[in-house]
């Protein structure tokens, strides 16, 4: 079923609305302080002066630049290191313990290890977010590859192909579907990485703004600051589904 | 038929054993025979007769445990041809079909013009963009058969082709198979299941003992070429699926008298 682009456009409007609606009939009607929930309109207010006054785009900023470098660096080591493991067996034997035991502890729980050893500018930040994005990534690389049907594989041999042509022709082509869905999932992974990395310790960005705000009991200022992170965190999943779009083309009946 | 004197393909003595966790499997054992230049074969077997296996150790994809290989020429062009299609879904039907010329240094529109050339020898015009998803069966074999014809390969080699088809498809692609093949005169194994099939292609049927895999009957087949559908009601025809259907039989499967292999080849 496929609905047109500018009905599914009003929907969301709608959508959106009704919500922002019930939250200010909810707001007015049970008379809550503001710094318990403010209504739309006060965290509106409060939006576009900070807005105005260049302090949500200077958290923003830092706060993006910590998730787009994590992804970045998170994101090449994993595939790379997902590459190796699916060719062998034995270094696959050797490393996994390392990745299961990593994985057991919560992102969380290590954070304020790592602003200790690594202090609290960009650097523990970003990895944070290396560390939230190198799973989900690393598995898929692993699974993609996996999945490489074995009689295409034959084909390529029976071709003769070298290593090189076989990675680039079959290996990469066949892999990207389950990749991607790899890196849509870090790219959400790697927006909590960096607040649970400000929120920890830091002096810059969004995460920095809800702990000062909270301190301030400047609740509107706190929902500004989520709703960014959300924006934020939508848009580089649309990013990665735009480039699955690009490059998936010829998978086009799924959306179907 | 005439053929020129060197075969394409000489098979001695030819021996396949795999083994693994659950111990030793014989799938070939002692198998000779020779494929003639430009001549098409038909290989016929029950299931697990290991002529999958032969057609591996063909394509070089097997490495036979004993015996020999020997191509007519030094770095023998071979194609393959799958029971599935095998074909990339992200390519198009031209871009699966110029695979093959794509890893060696050959400008692109030379590739581009000889999968022209082909796709409408297999008579896919009008498909050339088309992604294999909206290939009905007998349409992404076809795009198959000319990928594999793309190298121009020495000896041809088809692993049960239509046997993902149904039978009128079936018999539809057999006599397309040789009008490509009177086309681009190709030494040509073929793998399959049906007695009919075979007799109807080939100029030579050999069939494969079950396991370990022997040639049990080497049988020539004299019917005149071209091949049209009138061919299948010949007495001689009728003849030679007598005769083929024997071999295959119960009563003549060595293991089914024994319980276990037959130590010796037994001809039919």
């Amino acid at each position: 079923m496929k609905i047109p682009t500018l009905q599914r456009l009003l929907m969301l409007v709608i959508s959106l609305s009704l919500g922002v609606w019930v939250w200010h009939l909810l707001a007015s009607f049970l008379r809550l302080p503001a710094f318990i929930l403010p209504g739309p309109t006060l965290v509106w207010q409060r939006f576009l002066q900070t807005l105005l006054s260049g302090q949500l785009i200077r958290h923003a900023s830092v706060t993006l630049l910590e998730v787009v470098a994590g992804l970045l660096v998170g994101g090449l080591s994993a595939t790379i290191l997902g590459y190796l493991l699916s060719k062998s067996p034995t270094f696959e034997n050797l490393i996994s313990p390392y990745l299961v035991a990593s994985q057991s502890i919560p992102i969380v729980a290590i954070a304020p290890l790592l602003v200790i050893w690594f202090g609290p500018g960009i650097f523990s930040k970003v990895l944070i977010c290396s560390l939230t994005v190198f799973f989900p990534v690393l598995i898929n690389t692993v699974v993609g590859l996996r999945e490489v049907p074995q009689d295409l594989r034959n084909l390529m041999r029976s071709l003769q192909a070298t290593p090189i042509q076989t990675f680039r022709k079959l290996e990469v082509p066949a892999a990207l579907p389950i990749f991607l869905g790899g890196l849509r999932v870090g790219a959400t992974l790697s927006v909590i990485g960096a607040v649970v990395g400000e929120l920890v310790g830091s002096d810059r960005g969004l995460g920095f703004l809800i702990n000062v705000a909270r301190g301030q009991y400047d609740t509107a200022l706190v929902f500004v600051a989520l709703f960014t992170l959300m924006m934020m965190a939508i848009a580089l999943y649309g990013l990665v589904l735009l480039i699955e779009s690009r490059l998936l083309a010829w998978q086009s009946w799924r959306q179907k | 038929m005439t053929f020129s004197p060197e075969p394409t393909v000489s098979v001695k003595n030819l021996e396949v054993v795999f083994s693994d966790a659950s111990g030793v499997v014989h799938a070939l054992r002692d198998v000779s025979f020779t494929l003639p230049h430009n001549s098409f074969t038909t290989l016929i077997g029950v299931s697990g007769s290991g002529k999958s296996t032969l057609l591996r150790v063909l394509a070089g994809l097997v490495e036979p445990t004993k015996g020999e290989v020997q191509f007519n020429k030094r770095q023998p062009r071979v194609g393959l041809v799958f029971q599935k299609p095998n074909l990339m879904p992200w390519r198009r039907v031209i871009e699966n079909i110029s695979l093959p010329l794509e890893l060696e240094n050959i400008p692109k529109e030379e590739i581009r013009a000889r999968a022209q050339e082909l796709i409408e020898l297999v008579g896919l015009e009008g498909f050339e963009q088309a992604y294999p998803r909206d290939l009905s069966g007998g349409m992404a074999q076809r795009v198959a058969i000319a990928r594999s014809l793309m190298q121009d390969p020495d000896l041809l080699l088809l692993d049960e082709p239509f046997g993902a088809l149904d039978a009128l498809m079936r018999e539809r692609m057999g006599d397309e198979l040789l009008k490509i093949w009177h086309a681009r005169r190709k030494t040509v194994l073929m793998v399959t299941h049906s007695i009919a099939e075979a007799i109807y292609l080939s100029d030579k049927v050999l069939v494969l003992s079950p396991r370990p895999g022997q040639i049990i009957l080497e049988l020539t087949v004299d019917l005149p070429r071209p091949r049209t559908p009138e061919v299948r009601y010949l007495p001689a025809f009728g003849d030679l699926v007598h005769e083929l259907r024997d071999c295959l039989s119960e009563e003549n499967n060595p293991s089914n008298l024994t319980g276990k292999p037959f130590p010796y080849k037994q001809e039919c």
